[in-house]
Protein backbone atom coordinates (compact mmCIF):
# COMPACT_ATOMS: atom_id res chain seq x y z
CA UNK A 1 0.00 0.00 0.00
CA UNK A 2 1.49 3.08 -1.33
CA UNK A 3 0.77 6.88 1.06
CA UNK A 4 -1.75 7.75 -1.77
CA UNK A 5 -3.94 5.00 -1.13
CA UNK A 6 -3.10 4.82 2.97
CA UNK A 7 -4.33 8.52 2.91
CA UNK A 8 -7.53 7.70 0.59
CA UNK A 9 -8.27 4.99 3.67
CA UNK A 10 -7.01 6.62 6.77
CA UNK A 11 -8.43 10.23 6.08
CA UNK A 12 -11.62 9.74 6.92
CA UNK A 13 -11.21 8.35 9.66
CA UNK A 14 -10.34 11.72 11.55
CA UNK A 15 -8.95 14.38 9.71
CA UNK A 16 -12.08 13.97 6.95
CA UNK A 17 -14.47 11.80 8.92
CA UNK A 18 -17.81 12.02 6.92
CA UNK A 19 -19.79 12.67 10.20
CA UNK A 20 -18.08 14.94 12.26
CA UNK A 21 -16.37 17.41 9.62
CA UNK A 22 -18.83 17.17 6.75
CA UNK A 23 -22.13 16.36 8.60
CA UNK A 24 -23.52 13.98 6.50
CA UNK A 25 -25.37 11.25 7.69
CA UNK A 26 -26.32 12.41 11.39
CA UNK A 27 -30.02 10.43 10.66
CA UNK A 28 -29.24 7.23 10.92
CA UNK A 29 -26.35 7.67 13.36
CA UNK A 30 -29.21 8.97 15.71
CA UNK A 31 -31.53 6.33 14.84
CA UNK A 32 -29.46 2.55 15.12
CA UNK A 33 -27.39 3.80 18.22
CA UNK A 34 -29.31 3.03 21.56
CA UNK A 35 -27.26 -0.42 21.67
CA UNK A 36 -24.36 -1.42 20.44
CA UNK A 37 -25.11 -4.56 17.88
CA UNK A 38 -27.27 -3.00 15.31
CA UNK A 39 -24.97 -0.12 15.34
CA UNK A 40 -22.00 -2.71 14.12
CA UNK A 41 -24.40 -4.28 11.58
CA UNK A 42 -25.37 -0.73 10.60
CA UNK A 43 -21.83 -0.13 10.27
CA UNK A 44 -20.90 -2.96 8.25
CA UNK A 45 -24.13 -2.66 5.97
CA UNK A 46 -23.22 1.00 4.62
CA UNK A 47 -19.48 0.66 4.38
CA UNK A 48 -20.46 -2.34 2.14
CA UNK A 49 -23.20 -0.23 0.13
CA UNK A 50 -20.39 3.15 -0.05
CA UNK A 51 -17.21 0.22 -1.13
CA UNK A 52 -20.17 -1.28 -3.99
CA UNK A 53 -21.63 1.95 -4.77
CA UNK A 54 -18.19 3.29 -5.06
CA UNK A 55 -16.98 0.64 -7.38
CA UNK A 56 -19.99 0.29 -9.80
CA UNK A 57 -19.84 4.82 -10.54
CA UNK A 58 -16.24 4.46 -10.87
CA UNK A 59 -16.33 1.61 -13.38
CA UNK A 60 -19.39 3.08 -15.83
CA UNK A 61 -18.02 6.93 -14.88
CA UNK A 62 -16.76 7.63 -18.64
CA UNK A 63 -19.93 6.49 -20.06
CA UNK A 64 -22.27 8.44 -17.92
CA UNK A 65 -24.28 10.78 -19.45
CA UNK A 66 -24.06 14.30 -17.19
CA UNK A 67 -27.53 14.90 -17.30
CA UNK A 68 -28.83 12.11 -15.63
CA UNK A 69 -25.65 11.06 -13.23
CA UNK A 70 -27.72 11.56 -9.79
CA UNK A 71 -30.59 9.04 -11.11
CA UNK A 72 -28.02 6.59 -12.42
CA UNK A 73 -26.11 6.94 -8.94
CA UNK A 74 -29.16 7.10 -6.86
CA UNK A 75 -30.29 3.87 -8.94
CA UNK A 76 -27.48 1.67 -8.54
CA UNK A 77 -27.23 2.47 -4.82
CA UNK A 78 -31.24 1.60 -4.18
CA UNK A 79 -30.13 -1.30 -6.18
CA UNK A 80 -27.57 -2.42 -3.08
CA UNK A 81 -29.28 -1.20 -0.45
CA UNK A 82 -32.11 -3.80 -1.58
CA UNK A 83 -29.78 -6.63 -2.20
CA UNK A 84 -28.00 -5.93 1.24
CA UNK A 85 -31.37 -5.69 3.16
CA UNK A 86 -32.25 -9.12 1.44
CA UNK A 87 -29.00 -10.43 2.71
CA UNK A 88 -29.36 -9.35 5.88
CA UNK A 89 -32.78 -10.65 6.19
CA UNK A 90 -31.29 -14.33 5.32
CA UNK A 91 -28.65 -14.36 7.74
CA UNK A 92 -28.78 -11.57 10.09
CA UNK A 93 -32.33 -11.97 10.73
CA UNK A 94 -33.00 -10.76 14.47
CA UNK A 95 -30.63 -7.97 13.76
CA UNK A 96 -31.95 -6.77 11.04
CA UNK A 97 -35.70 -6.73 12.94
CA UNK A 98 -34.14 -4.44 15.03
CA UNK A 99 -33.12 -1.84 12.46
CA UNK A 100 -36.39 -1.84 10.72
CA UNK A 101 -36.71 0.51 8.12
CA UNK A 102 -32.58 2.07 8.53
CA UNK A 103 -31.20 -0.27 6.33
CA UNK A 104 -33.17 0.94 3.91
CA UNK A 105 -32.75 4.18 4.38
CA UNK A 106 -29.09 3.66 3.71
CA UNK A 107 -30.48 4.84 0.00
CA UNK A 108 -30.71 8.30 1.01
CA UNK A 109 -27.40 8.24 3.39
CA UNK A 110 -25.96 11.29 1.98
CA UNK A 111 -22.42 10.03 2.36
CA UNK A 112 -23.05 7.56 -0.35
CA UNK A 113 -24.67 9.37 -2.60
CA UNK A 114 -21.71 12.06 -2.08
CA UNK A 115 -18.75 9.84 -2.41
CA UNK A 116 -19.90 8.54 -5.60
CA UNK A 117 -20.58 11.85 -6.57
CA UNK A 118 -17.32 13.52 -5.32
CA UNK A 119 -14.94 10.70 -5.84
CA UNK A 120 -15.87 7.75 -7.99
CA UNK A 121 -17.08 9.73 -10.47
CA UNK A 122 -13.80 11.26 -10.95
CA UNK A 123 -11.29 8.13 -9.94
CA UNK A 124 -10.26 4.68 -11.19
CA UNK A 125 -12.18 1.86 -9.32
CA UNK A 126 -9.21 1.11 -7.06
CA UNK A 127 -9.19 4.27 -5.72
CA UNK A 128 -12.44 4.10 -5.31
CA UNK A 129 -12.93 1.05 -3.78
CA UNK A 130 -10.35 2.35 -1.15
CA UNK A 131 -12.24 6.14 -0.60
CA UNK A 132 -15.39 3.97 -0.12
CA UNK A 133 -13.90 1.90 2.94
CA UNK A 134 -12.18 4.82 4.00
CA UNK A 135 -15.38 6.37 4.38
CA UNK A 136 -17.41 3.27 5.62
CA UNK A 137 -14.82 2.87 8.32
CA UNK A 138 -14.99 6.57 9.12
CA UNK A 139 -18.62 6.67 9.86
CA UNK A 140 -18.56 3.25 11.44
CA UNK A 141 -15.93 5.01 14.20
CA UNK A 142 -18.53 7.18 14.59
CA UNK A 143 -21.30 5.26 15.33
CA UNK A 144 -19.09 2.53 17.41
CA UNK A 145 -18.35 5.34 19.77
CA UNK A 146 -21.73 6.94 20.14
CA UNK A 147 -23.22 3.45 20.45
CA UNK A 148 -20.67 2.35 23.38
CA UNK A 149 -21.76 5.45 25.02
CA UNK A 150 -25.08 4.98 25.26
CA UNK A 151 -25.51 1.45 25.40
CA UNK A 152 -23.35 1.12 28.62
CA UNK A 153 -24.86 4.66 30.04
CA UNK A 154 -28.33 3.96 29.05
CA UNK A 155 -28.99 0.27 29.64
CA UNK A 156 -25.48 -0.97 31.67
CA UNK A 157 -24.50 -2.97 29.09
CA UNK A 158 -22.58 -3.73 25.95
CA UNK A 159 -23.38 -6.30 23.02
CA UNK A 160 -25.94 -7.73 25.71
CA UNK A 161 -23.80 -8.22 28.09
CA UNK A 162 -24.03 -6.51 31.58
CA UNK A 163 -21.28 -4.45 32.66
CA UNK A 164 -22.93 -1.83 35.33
CA UNK A 165 -25.04 -3.89 37.48
CA UNK A 166 -28.65 -2.42 37.30
CA UNK A 167 -30.34 -1.09 40.67
CA UNK A 168 -33.63 -3.44 39.26
CA UNK A 169 -31.41 -6.68 39.42
CA UNK A 170 -29.49 -5.27 42.80
CA UNK A 171 -26.93 -3.77 41.56
CA UNK A 172 -25.93 -0.44 41.89
CA UNK A 173 -26.20 1.41 38.53
CA UNK A 174 -28.72 3.12 37.79
CA UNK A 175 -29.31 3.82 33.93
CA UNK A 176 -29.80 6.62 32.39
CA UNK A 177 -32.75 7.12 30.56
CA UNK A 178 -31.65 9.79 28.33
CA UNK A 179 -28.70 7.66 26.61
CA UNK A 180 -32.38 5.60 24.84
CA UNK A 181 -33.32 8.77 23.39
CA UNK A 182 -32.37 9.83 19.58
CA UNK A 183 -31.27 13.39 21.37
CA UNK A 184 -28.43 11.84 23.59
CA UNK A 185 -26.57 10.92 20.15
CA UNK A 186 -27.16 14.84 19.25
CA UNK A 187 -25.02 15.55 22.64
CA UNK A 188 -22.55 13.25 22.27
CA UNK A 189 -21.67 13.76 18.41
CA UNK A 190 -21.60 17.64 19.22
CA UNK A 191 -18.94 16.59 21.73
CA UNK A 192 -16.73 14.68 19.89
CA UNK A 193 -16.88 17.05 17.31
CA UNK A 194 -16.01 19.91 19.35
CA UNK A 195 -13.18 17.56 21.18
CA UNK A 196 -11.51 16.74 17.35
CA UNK A 197 -11.58 20.74 16.45
CA UNK A 198 -10.29 21.15 19.22
CA UNK A 199 -7.39 19.11 19.19
CA UNK A 200 -6.94 19.69 15.33
CA UNK A 201 -7.56 22.93 14.42
CA UNK A 202 -7.72 23.22 10.82
CA UNK A 203 -11.35 21.75 11.46
CA UNK A 204 -12.27 24.55 12.82
CA UNK A 205 -15.09 26.64 10.05
CA UNK A 206 -14.03 30.21 9.71
CA UNK A 207 -16.76 32.46 11.11
CA UNK A 208 -19.43 33.47 8.26
CA UNK A 209 -19.16 36.68 9.09
CA UNK A 210 -17.39 38.62 11.34
CA UNK A 211 -18.75 41.85 13.82
CA UNK A 212 -17.07 44.86 13.52
CA UNK A 213 -16.27 46.69 16.50
CA UNK A 214 -17.91 50.27 15.96
CA UNK A 215 -16.41 53.37 17.69
CA UNK A 216 -18.31 56.32 18.22
CA UNK A 217 -16.94 58.88 15.97
CA UNK A 218 -18.09 56.13 13.13
CA UNK A 219 -21.71 57.36 14.05
CA UNK A 220 -21.82 60.65 14.49
CA UNK B 1 -29.19 -4.30 -38.85
CA UNK B 2 -27.39 -7.29 -38.70
CA UNK B 3 -24.24 -6.43 -35.89
CA UNK B 4 -24.01 -8.85 -33.02
CA UNK B 5 -25.25 -7.58 -29.48
CA UNK B 6 -21.83 -6.84 -28.73
CA UNK B 7 -21.11 -4.80 -31.43
CA UNK B 8 -24.19 -2.94 -31.14
CA UNK B 9 -23.03 -1.83 -27.38
CA UNK B 10 -19.68 -0.67 -28.56
CA UNK B 11 -21.52 1.89 -30.93
CA UNK B 12 -23.59 2.78 -28.65
CA UNK B 13 -20.46 3.31 -25.83
CA UNK B 14 -18.45 4.80 -28.37
CA UNK B 15 -21.48 8.13 -29.27
CA UNK B 16 -20.95 10.72 -27.20
CA UNK B 17 -21.69 11.13 -23.88
CA UNK B 18 -24.82 13.70 -23.88
CA UNK B 19 -26.31 12.42 -27.00
CA UNK B 20 -29.88 11.75 -26.52
CA UNK B 21 -29.53 8.43 -27.89
CA UNK B 22 -26.77 7.36 -25.32
CA UNK B 23 -28.55 9.03 -22.51
CA UNK B 24 -31.77 6.96 -23.21
CA UNK B 25 -29.62 3.56 -24.04
CA UNK B 26 -27.51 3.98 -20.31
CA UNK B 27 -30.79 4.42 -18.51
CA UNK B 28 -32.31 1.57 -19.80
CA UNK B 29 -28.73 -0.79 -20.23
CA UNK B 30 -29.17 0.02 -16.18
CA UNK B 31 -32.00 -0.26 -15.59
CA UNK B 32 -31.85 -4.00 -17.05
CA UNK B 33 -28.72 -4.69 -14.97
CA UNK B 34 -29.99 -3.15 -11.62
CA UNK B 35 -33.53 -4.57 -11.62
CA UNK B 36 -31.89 -8.36 -12.98
CA UNK B 37 -29.51 -7.88 -9.66
CA UNK B 38 -32.45 -6.80 -7.27
CA UNK B 39 -34.67 -9.90 -8.44
CA UNK B 40 -31.87 -12.03 -8.59
CA UNK B 41 -30.85 -11.69 -4.39
CA UNK B 42 -34.77 -11.80 -3.67
CA UNK B 43 -35.52 -15.09 -5.67
CA UNK B 44 -31.84 -16.59 -4.53
CA UNK B 45 -32.40 -15.64 -0.71
CA UNK B 46 -36.46 -16.15 -0.41
CA UNK B 47 -36.27 -19.56 0.90
CA UNK B 48 -33.84 -19.01 3.64
CA UNK B 49 -35.43 -15.25 4.69
CA UNK B 50 -39.23 -17.71 4.63
CA UNK B 51 -37.41 -20.40 7.04
CA UNK B 52 -35.79 -17.53 9.76
CA UNK B 53 -39.85 -15.64 9.91
CA UNK B 54 -41.14 -19.16 10.67
CA UNK B 55 -38.55 -20.26 13.02
CA UNK B 56 -38.70 -16.89 14.56
CA UNK B 57 -42.48 -17.13 15.04
CA UNK B 58 -42.35 -19.85 16.49
CA UNK B 59 -39.60 -19.16 19.02
CA UNK B 60 -41.91 -16.61 20.08
CA UNK B 61 -44.61 -18.48 20.51
CA UNK B 62 -42.51 -21.14 22.14
CA UNK B 63 -41.20 -18.60 24.80
CA UNK B 64 -44.85 -17.50 25.15
CA UNK B 65 -45.62 -21.12 26.49
CA UNK B 66 -42.26 -20.58 28.55
CA UNK B 67 -41.15 -23.61 27.02
CA UNK B 68 -37.85 -21.69 25.89
CA UNK B 69 -34.13 -21.78 26.96
CA UNK B 70 -31.33 -21.64 25.51
CA UNK B 71 -30.24 -25.05 24.98
CA UNK B 72 -34.20 -25.24 22.99
CA UNK B 73 -34.10 -27.32 19.69
CA UNK B 74 -36.92 -25.02 17.93
CA UNK B 75 -37.96 -27.62 15.86
CA UNK B 76 -38.35 -30.33 18.44
CA UNK B 77 -39.73 -28.51 21.07
CA UNK B 78 -42.49 -27.10 18.38
CA UNK B 79 -43.13 -30.78 17.46
CA UNK B 80 -45.31 -30.74 20.94
CA UNK B 81 -47.45 -28.00 19.75
CA UNK B 82 -50.55 -28.45 17.36
CA UNK B 83 -51.57 -25.29 15.27
CA UNK B 84 -56.15 -25.56 14.98
CA UNK B 85 -58.17 -22.96 12.68
CA UNK B 86 -61.24 -21.29 15.08
CA UNK B 87 -63.69 -19.80 14.23
CA UNK B 88 -63.68 -16.24 16.47
CA UNK B 89 -67.59 -15.36 16.13
CA UNK B 90 -68.96 -19.24 16.86
CA UNK B 91 -65.71 -20.01 18.74
CA UNK B 92 -65.64 -23.66 17.45
CA UNK B 93 -62.79 -24.96 16.07
CA UNK B 94 -63.23 -25.25 11.89
CA UNK B 95 -61.24 -26.76 9.28
CA UNK B 96 -62.45 -23.87 6.85
CA UNK B 97 -58.90 -23.00 6.10
CA UNK B 98 -56.02 -24.55 6.43
CA UNK B 99 -53.76 -23.84 9.51
CA UNK B 100 -50.60 -24.16 7.45
CA UNK B 101 -51.23 -21.37 4.90
CA UNK B 102 -53.11 -19.14 6.08
CA UNK B 103 -52.11 -16.01 6.48
CA UNK B 104 -53.78 -14.54 9.73
CA UNK B 105 -52.61 -10.69 9.09
CA UNK B 106 -53.56 -10.69 5.93
CA UNK B 107 -56.95 -11.94 6.36
CA UNK B 108 -57.39 -9.12 8.70
CA UNK B 109 -56.98 -6.38 5.69
CA UNK B 110 -59.61 -8.87 3.49
CA UNK B 111 -63.30 -7.51 3.32
CA UNK B 112 -63.88 -11.23 2.54
CA UNK B 113 -62.44 -12.74 5.46
CA UNK B 114 -62.81 -10.06 7.79
CA UNK B 115 -65.61 -8.18 9.57
CA UNK B 116 -65.04 -4.08 10.16
CA UNK B 117 -65.21 -3.33 13.89
CA UNK B 118 -67.41 0.06 15.74
CA UNK B 119 -65.64 2.24 17.71
CA UNK B 120 -66.84 0.76 20.84
CA UNK B 121 -66.08 -2.80 20.10
CA UNK B 122 -62.74 -1.58 18.51
CA UNK B 123 -60.76 -0.92 21.92
CA UNK B 124 -57.81 -2.49 20.50
CA UNK B 125 -57.71 -0.09 17.47
CA UNK B 126 -57.38 -2.88 15.03
CA UNK B 127 -60.35 -1.78 12.05
CA UNK B 128 -61.42 -4.82 11.46
CA UNK B 129 -61.25 -8.54 12.88
CA UNK B 130 -60.82 -11.46 10.84
CA UNK B 131 -62.85 -14.39 11.21
CA UNK B 132 -60.42 -16.97 11.85
CA UNK B 133 -57.81 -16.83 13.95
CA UNK B 134 -55.28 -19.92 14.42
CA UNK B 135 -54.53 -20.75 18.31
CA UNK B 136 -51.85 -23.31 18.91
CA UNK B 137 -52.13 -26.10 21.66
CA UNK B 138 -49.43 -27.25 23.65
CA UNK B 139 -50.04 -31.01 23.82
CA UNK B 140 -48.75 -34.23 25.81
CA UNK B 141 -50.38 -37.36 23.98
CA UNK B 142 -54.15 -36.09 24.38
CA UNK B 143 -53.84 -33.86 26.99
CA UNK B 144 -54.15 -30.38 26.58
CA UNK B 145 -51.43 -28.42 28.78
CA UNK B 146 -51.56 -24.89 27.50
CA UNK B 147 -53.53 -22.74 25.34
CA UNK B 148 -51.80 -20.16 22.64
CA UNK B 149 -53.36 -17.06 21.55
CA UNK B 150 -52.12 -14.95 19.36
CA UNK B 151 -53.00 -10.94 20.15
CA UNK B 152 -52.18 -8.04 18.17
CA UNK B 153 -53.15 -3.96 18.82
CA UNK B 154 -52.17 -0.68 18.78
CA UNK B 155 -49.73 0.67 21.48
CA UNK B 156 -48.30 4.60 21.17
CA UNK B 157 -46.42 4.45 17.42
CA UNK B 158 -47.37 1.04 16.10
CA UNK B 159 -49.41 -2.30 15.99
CA UNK B 160 -47.68 -4.90 18.79
CA UNK B 161 -47.98 -8.49 17.87
CA UNK B 162 -47.77 -10.92 20.24
CA UNK B 163 -48.86 -14.82 21.96
CA UNK B 164 -50.55 -15.25 25.34
CA UNK B 165 -50.22 -18.48 26.63
CA UNK B 166 -52.82 -20.22 29.44
CA UNK B 167 -53.53 -22.92 31.24
CA UNK B 168 -56.21 -25.67 30.75
CA UNK B 169 -58.08 -23.64 33.72
CA UNK B 170 -58.28 -20.82 30.46
CA UNK B 171 -57.59 -18.32 33.30
CA UNK B 172 -53.89 -18.60 34.71
CA UNK B 173 -51.65 -17.41 32.08
CA UNK B 174 -48.33 -18.77 31.57
CA UNK B 175 -46.29 -15.68 29.60
CA UNK B 176 -46.76 -13.26 27.09
CA UNK B 177 -44.44 -12.19 24.50
CA UNK B 178 -44.48 -9.97 21.38
CA UNK B 179 -43.08 -10.77 18.46
CA UNK B 180 -43.35 -7.74 16.18
CA UNK B 181 -43.64 -3.87 17.28
CA UNK B 182 -41.67 -0.79 16.99
CA UNK B 183 -42.02 1.02 20.03
CA UNK B 184 -39.88 3.62 21.55
CA UNK B 185 -36.22 1.81 22.06
CA UNK B 186 -35.88 2.14 25.93
CA UNK B 187 -39.40 2.78 26.96
CA UNK B 188 -42.27 1.22 25.16
CA UNK B 189 -40.05 -1.45 23.30
CA UNK B 190 -39.18 -2.48 27.13
CA UNK B 191 -42.14 -4.96 26.13
CA UNK B 192 -39.71 -7.29 25.11
CA UNK B 193 -37.54 -6.94 27.96
CA UNK B 194 -37.34 -10.26 29.34
CA UNK B 195 -37.94 -8.83 33.60
CA UNK B 196 -41.23 -7.33 31.91
CA UNK B 197 -42.69 -9.87 30.47
CA UNK B 198 -41.75 -12.57 32.84
CA UNK B 199 -44.09 -10.70 35.34
CA UNK B 200 -47.33 -12.06 33.20
CA UNK B 201 -46.50 -15.51 34.71
CA UNK B 202 -49.49 -17.08 37.03
CA UNK B 203 -51.55 -13.82 36.74
CA UNK B 204 -55.30 -14.65 36.38
CA UNK B 205 -57.16 -13.06 33.30
CA UNK B 206 -60.90 -12.93 35.25
CA UNK B 207 -61.50 -11.80 38.71
CA UNK B 208 -63.96 -14.17 41.29
CA UNK B 209 -66.47 -12.45 39.11
CA UNK B 210 -65.60 -13.49 35.76
CA UNK B 211 -65.29 -10.23 34.77
CA UNK B 212 -62.08 -9.41 32.56
CA UNK B 213 -59.55 -8.03 35.07
CA UNK B 214 -56.33 -8.71 33.37
CA UNK B 215 -54.01 -5.31 33.23
CA UNK B 216 -50.80 -3.44 32.98
CA UNK B 217 -50.92 -0.90 36.27
CA UNK B 218 -49.87 2.52 35.49
CA UNK B 219 -46.73 2.74 37.13
CA UNK B 220 -45.31 0.15 39.65
CA UNK B 221 -48.16 -2.14 40.92
CA UNK B 222 -49.41 -1.56 44.15
CA UNK B 223 -52.18 -3.94 44.62
CA UNK B 224 -52.21 -5.98 47.37
CA UNK B 225 -54.27 -9.45 47.69
CA UNK B 226 -56.25 -10.78 45.02
CA UNK B 227 -56.12 -7.72 42.85
CA UNK B 228 -52.15 -8.45 42.56
CA UNK B 229 -52.73 -11.72 40.53
CA UNK B 230 -54.14 -9.53 37.64
CA UNK B 231 -51.66 -7.01 37.63
CA UNK B 232 -48.10 -6.62 36.42
CA UNK B 233 -46.29 -3.45 36.42
CA UNK B 234 -46.14 -0.49 34.38
CA UNK B 235 -43.33 0.13 31.84
CA UNK B 236 -41.43 3.49 32.81
CA UNK B 237 -42.04 6.71 30.79
CA UNK B 238 -44.15 4.37 28.17
CA UNK B 239 -47.64 4.61 29.80
CA UNK B 240 -49.54 4.60 26.87
CA UNK B 241 -47.60 1.35 25.34
CA UNK B 242 -48.88 -0.26 28.79
CA UNK B 243 -52.34 0.84 28.15
CA UNK B 244 -52.36 -0.44 24.39
CA UNK B 245 -51.28 -3.77 26.13
CA UNK B 246 -54.56 -3.18 28.28
CA UNK B 247 -56.61 -2.92 25.64
CA UNK B 248 -55.83 -5.63 23.14
CA UNK B 249 -55.80 -8.20 26.50
CA UNK B 250 -59.45 -6.84 26.68
CA UNK B 251 -60.38 -7.01 22.93
CA UNK B 252 -58.74 -9.94 22.46
CA UNK B 253 -59.84 -11.94 25.32
CA UNK B 254 -63.57 -10.42 25.23
CA UNK B 255 -66.37 -10.95 23.32
CA UNK B 256 -64.84 -9.63 20.05
CA UNK B 257 -61.78 -11.88 20.45
CA UNK B 258 -61.76 -15.12 21.96
CA UNK B 259 -64.68 -14.86 24.45
CA UNK B 260 -66.87 -17.81 22.74
CA UNK B 261 -63.96 -19.88 21.99
CA UNK B 262 -62.50 -19.97 25.74
CA UNK B 263 -66.11 -20.42 26.70
CA UNK B 264 -66.55 -23.51 24.46
CA UNK B 265 -63.28 -24.96 25.76
CA UNK B 266 -64.50 -24.30 29.48
CA UNK B 267 -67.42 -26.48 28.48
CA UNK B 268 -65.72 -28.74 26.86
CA UNK B 269 -63.55 -29.33 30.02
CA UNK B 270 -66.44 -28.93 32.21
CA UNK B 271 -67.83 -32.67 30.49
Amino acid sequence: MNSVDKKIVLDPLLDNNPITLQILGICSALAVTTSLAPALLMSAAVTAVVVLSNASVSLIRNHVPSSIRIIVMMTIIASLVIVVDQVLKAFAYDLAKSLTVFVGLIITNCIVLGRTEAFAMKNGVRLSILDGLGNGLGYSLVLIIVAVCRELFGSGSLLGHQIFPLVTAGGWYNPNGLMLLAPSAFFIIGLMIWGIRTWKTAQVEKPEYQIHEVHRTEIV
Amino acid sequence: MSASPVTALGRILALPNDSTRKTIAVALILSLVCSMVVSVSAVVLRPLQIENASADRQRNILAAANLLDENTNVADAFSKIEARVVDLSSGDFTDDVDAENYDQRRAARDPAMSTPLSSEQDIASVGRRERYAIVYLVKDGEAIEQIILPIHGYGLWSTLYGFIALEPDLNTVVGLKYYEHSETAGLGAEVDNPAWYSQWKGRRVFDASGALALHVAKGKSRAVGNAAQHEVDGLAGATLTGNGVTNMLHFWLGEQGFGPFLENMRKRAGG
